[in-house]
């Protein structure tokens, strides 16, 4: 969706702003912001395509005000919400009023480090050749889902060349919706400046994107 | 009403105390009560595990940071062997070295050149090497960054205060899939004779993202 997090090649926000000796959290409730959404992921019932999702979906100036822990609690909230979990009501008060979901799994402080450890690989076997191999020139598609997509504003309808490709994963775009994981091969892709840019596209400059297959089309 | 600290991040040097929970009156901020909150109903209808959350925010704080990282960029410079694996199967590589997981399932290794400086991103949320660089900084998440990496690196660069030749051309990776980028910063030039440990406490983590340069000398 064209939403408030597709930032690539937007001006106006001012320059970066390191922060010297900067630390992990900034409060206490960020740490635990964190911990719970990795913890409720771990019940199984969302793709981290469609928490992806929920995220990009709060509106543009929450999105551009909110800090970044603040837009995942917002995204939590809304995923619990959507799955049955919690209600609004209990949100709010803090009190456990009604039975929700059953969660598929639970996540054991013991198992935590295997958890981790282990990952949540987005490839899967090959099950069609790859359309496209390295050094092919190909055309991102022009398209303007309302649902999720990884093919950022700025990298639509540009010519690029194929640099590698890294066999079929999860496609966010159906994953991010509950319509299936729909494997397709993801590519490397690489673009110049000014293909991205036109006359203010510096020379020097190269840009890649991962583009799953149905991202793409020959040249 | 006390202020809201939930805007401390754009503010970081307003900071005078340590707790950013609670207002000037020891209330808690009103993000910190909704935090609570949510924790407390998760916990009572049994959907998370209140140890496995401490766990969680342990090993982010405590045990998988840019150190880890460092010490793949300086195995590369001393090994050979180390550094062709990397660039041939880098997840593989690292995983060598125990790191491996989530937000790292699928690495792969930009090696910065004389040529080619590498730098990454991702303009659509925060997708950042956790196993091996840790939980990003704010600077990483916020649209600042996002928004002008992929447009004006050099601009980007400058506000770190690195300056590349302007011959040297630059490479950046806009992390969109589940594919996650360390960059292999140059050696720099003195260090001939050093260790992999002495090597690894100049690989500083914005090295790794490519917003940063290793120097010898430097401060870890």
């Amino acid at each position: 969706m064209n939403g408030g997090q597709d930032l690539g090649g937007q001006m106006g926000f001012g320059p970066v702003a390191p922060e010297p000796d900067e630390p992990v959290f900034h409060a206490g409730w960020e740490k635990r912001v964190l911990a719970m959404s990795v913890a409720a992921g771990a019940m199984g019932h969302w793709s981290i395509d469609e928490s992806r999702h929920a995220r990009e979906s709060i509106p543009p100036a929450d999105y551009l005000s909110f800090s970044y822990y603040r837009i995942w609690l917002a995204g939590l909230e809304k995923l619990l919400l959507n799955h049955g979990f919690v209600t609004p009501e209990e949100l709010d008060s803090g009190r456990d009023l009604k039975r929700g979901t059953t969660p598929r799994r639970l996540l054991r402080g013991a198992d935590v480090p295997a958890v981790l450890h282990k990952g949540f690989p987005a490839d899967r076997p090959a099950t069609a050749p790859p359309r496209f191999k390295a050094g092919d020139h190909v055309r991102t598609i022009n398209m303007h889902p309302k649902g999720h997509t990884r093919l950022p504003r700025y990298v639509r309808s540009k010519v690029g060349v194929i640099e590698q490709a890294h066999g079929m994963h999860v496609l966010p775009d159906t994953s991010a919706h509950g319509k299936g994981e729909s494997p397709q091969w993801l590519y490397t892709v690489v673009f110049t400046g000014p293909e991205l840019w036109g006359r203010d596209g510096d020379p020097g400059l190269t840009v890649s994107v991962e583009c799953w297959e149905s991202y793409l089309e020959p040249v | 009403m006390g202020h809201d600290h939930d805007h401390s991040h754009d503010h970081p040097h307003a900071h005078h105390h340590d707790d950013h929970d609670h207002d000037h009156d020891n209330h808690l901020t009103p993000i910190a009560a909704r935090v609570k909150a949510l924790e407390t109903v998760l916990v009572a209808k049994g959907y998370v595990d209140p140890a496995a959350l401490d766990v969680i925010i342990d090993t982010y704080e405590t045990k998988i940071g840019p150190r880890n990282g460092a010490r793949i960029v300086a195995k590369a410079w001393c090994d050979p062997d180390f550094a062709a694996w990397l660039k041939r199967d880098a997840t593989a590589a690292i995983a060598s070295l125990g790191f491996a997981g989530r937000g790292g399932e699928h690495m792969v290794a930009a090696f910065n050149t004389p040529e080619q400086h590498n730098m990454v991103v991702c303009t659509l949320c925060s997708c950042y090497p956790w196993p091996v660089l840790g939980l990003p900084p704010v600077w990483y998440k916020s649209p600042p960054y996002r928004s002008r990496a992929v447009i004006d690196p050099r601009g980007v660069l400058a506000e770190f205060g690195v300056t590349l030749p302007e011959t040297t051309r630059i490479r950046v990776w806009d992390s969109t899939a589940e594919t996650r980028f360390i960059v292999i910063p140059l050696r720099p030039a003195g260090t001939e004779d050093w260790s992999e440990d002495r090597l690894a406490a100049i690989v500083s983590r914005d090295s790794m993202i490519g917003t940063g340069l290793p120097l010898p000398g430097a401060a870890p």
